[in-house]
């Protein structure tokens, strides 16, 4: 969680000066569901994301090196620079692609768990996606496919109450996103996002449901998005009140005060897992900034696969 | 041995998934009632053969249905989803544009997407103006994307073998009208590249590109115009994008003059994009400006005397082809006399 947060505020930083490029959308906040999640899962699981995807993208053991320079625009990007931070795929480990179309990797999912499923594999699927996709079109159309079909399929729903600049109760009249899929009679629940083993507890049970080739399930995390819509976004909306929530919400600081208060941490190690972060984000910088980029001809070579 | 047999072109397409689907477990078919057959019956009896997990049909949902053809794709299966009728790729289009097209680009060439829609569009059933349009230039507009829009039922039955072996998203454009003519074809069929045009009558005077319906009508307009000596060359591009250029511009630099024919709508359809990648390729040859058949600037009535008027056909060709060859003998503009199909209104 320290390389989700220190790695999104450092790109919050590099986007100021214009060394990331692109609309940078950033999970702080939410980045106990990424830790939680990926970390249960095998580099053969899939993972789908959306346009908010570098915690999953880390969480899933994406390098932060390739990582970086991706989002440097650089040639040892994990996608060579043609992706950028709302398009990362690292298919090596997993992560089968972030989309900037709210809503657009539900569908993805559900065909990487119908290979799975007619594989007759144990590997299973996971897409996140907030609360905004759930209005739309293509969530209503993949929440009954997935269930008509029983695929083995996790729908982890962040639960942020924003839609881009746009609270919840202003695009939808239900609240709760684990209610939207009750007629389809498959399991689901809601649990509290900042509280990184309770998203832990719930998603592990899931999964080996999941690994037994059964599914859907929708595990919906209610998180705070501390970070406007996109890096630069003017914020006019938010509530100045909703600041004060962060630190009872703030996810990385209830785990340390949790492992701490419970003796599974010690404050020393804790720093040192901090610093140790930090440091392996600095050399990711500097590996972003020594790889060249990218030659013109890159382009029209890979329009098509060979 | 190869021997000619009878079949249509909904039986070739038919037989050449049942035999991809034998050849190779991981080809599925998908979309929706393709386990009943389809309205046209194009997959009938796959289910039988192959079972429900392979031959699914899928709710009326054509975007997350496309969207699973392209997941199952990028993971190892080769899906041939179908879209009903190409009136509805309206609802699929942003999984087969912004996902289908691009995973490969955007991964850095990690994703691909062995993917095929089959899709059949065209006028003719007094269907109306939402089941019986030709939106494939749309579809040639989009990097990444591979259009395929054959015109018999031996060219079907080759590129969608070829289509289905393709790593690449394969739109697979086929039209309503041609599917119960009886036709002689190969047995075993042969396969037929994606990118390479077919010639089928030569000739000296002017060159017609003809795409899927048309290309029946363009070798009806050539023999009448051939009984007042004038030889026209007929040329299928078979598919859209890649595009053999090369033969057309051969052709076109032989004979000086290009009707291009199609059943879209004449104004931003591919007949614009051809007229002018060919304008560029033969430019010094022409003798008369590239002429276009299409539909006029309407949506597609359902009464009989006004689908029978909108549909370009044989008449339409041979008339644009009398204007390429008499170009220069009238005062008029050419659109003045009737014969090129109607461009955008103007204001």
């Amino acid at each position: 969680m320290w390389r989700i947060r220190l790695f999104e505020e450092r790109v919050a930083q590099l986007k100021r000066t214009l060394q990331v490029h692109g609309l940078i959308h950033l999970s702080i906040g939410g980045e106990g569901v990424a830790a939680a999640v990926c970390r249960q899962l095998r580099d053969n699981d899939a993972v789908y994301s959306g346009h908010r995807a570098h915690g999953h993208a880390i969480a899933k053991g994406t390098p932060l090196n390739r990582l970086m320079a991706e989002l440097m625009g650089r040639s040892d990007g994990v996608c060579k620079g043609l992706g950028g931070s709302m398009h990362l795929v690292d298919k090596e480990h997993g992560f089968m692609g972030a989309t900037g179309v709210v809503g657009g990797n539900l569908p993805l999912a559900l065909g990487t768990a119908l290979t799975q499923h007619l594989n007759g594999t144990d590997r299973v699927t996971v897409v996140f996606f907030g609360d905004g996709a759930v209005q739309a079109g293509h969530t209503g159309e993949s929440i009954n496919l997935a269930a008509l079909w029983r695929l083995p399929v996790i729908f982890v729903c962040e639960n942020n109450g924003m839609a881009e600049f746009t609270s919840r109760e202003e695009h939808s009249t239900i609240e709760r996103v684990s209610d939207v899929v009750a007629p389809y009679g498959f399991e689901r629940t809601t649990v509290n996002g900042s509280d990184v083993p309770a998203v832990h507890h719930a998603f592990a049970r899931f999964l080996q449901t999941a690994r037994a080739g059964e599914g859907p399930m929708l595990l919906e995390c209610v998180t705070y998005r501390r970070r406007g819509h996109y890096e630069g976004d003017p914020e006019r909306y938010r509530d100045p009140v909703a600041e004060q929530e962060w630190a009872e919400r703030d996810p990385l600081a209830r785990l340390i005060d949790f492992g701490i208060g419970d003796d599974l941490i010690d404050g020393r190690t804790a720093d040192a897992i901090e610093r140790e972060a930090a440091e392996e984000i600095e050399q990711a910088v500097r590996f972003a900034r020594d790889s060249p980029f990218p030659e013109p001809e890159l382009s029209a070579q890979l329009v098509y696969a060979k | 041995m190869t021997e000619q047999i009878e079949t249509t072109f909904v039986e070739a397409v038919n037989a050449t998934l049942a035999r991809a689907m034998r050849e190779d477990e991981r080809v599925i078919v998908l979309g929706e009632d393709v386990a009943e057959g389809g309205p046209y019956l194009v997959t009938a009896g796959l289910a039988d053969e192959f079972g429900r997990e392979r031959v699914r049909n899928t709710p009326i949902s054509e975007g997350a249905v496309c969207g699973v053809a392209v997941g199952a794709a990028q993971s190892g299966l080769k899906p041939v989803v179908e879209i009903m009728f190409i009136d509805f790729i309206t609802l699929a289009l942003d999984q087969l544009v912004n996902q289908a097209a691009k995973a490969h680009f955007m991964s850095g060439g990690q994703l691909s997407v062995p993917l095929v829609l089959r899709t059949q569009g065209g006028s003719g059933q007094r269907n109306g103006a939402q089941h019986s349009q030709s939106l494939e230039a749309w579809l040639t507009h989009v990097p990444g994307l591979k259009v395929v829009m054959p015109s018999c039922a031996a060219d079907a039955a080759g590129l969608l073998q070829s289509a289905i072996a393709d790593p690449n998203p394969v739109v697979f454009v086929e039209n309503k009208s041609l599917y119960f003519r009886r036709e002689t074809v190969p047995d075993p069929p042969e396969p037929v590249p994606i990118g390479r045009a077919r010639t089928l009558r030569t000739g000296k005077d002017v060159t017609i590109v003809a795409l899927s319906r048309l290309v029946a009508d363009a070798l009806e307009a050539a023999q009448r115009l051939a009984a007042d000596g004038i030889e026209a060359e007929v040329i299928d591009p078979r598919t859209l994008v890649p595009l053999d250029l090369d033969t057309l511009a051969q052709s076109l630099r032989r004979t000086g003059r290009a009707v291009i024919a199609h059943e879209a709508v004449t104004a931003g359809g591919f007949g614009a994009e051809l007229a002018a990648q060919l304008q560029a390729a033969a430019f010094d040859y022409l003798e008369a400006p590239i002429q276009r058949v299409g539909a006029p600037y309407t949506p597609i009535p359902v009464s009989p005397s006004l689908e029978d008027a909108y549909r370009p056909g044989a008449k339409e060709i041979e008339a644009a082809v009398r204007v390429a060859l008499e170009w220069g003998e009238y005062d008029a503009e050419p659109w003045e006399h009737g014969a090129i199909a109607t461009p955008h209104p103007t204001p």
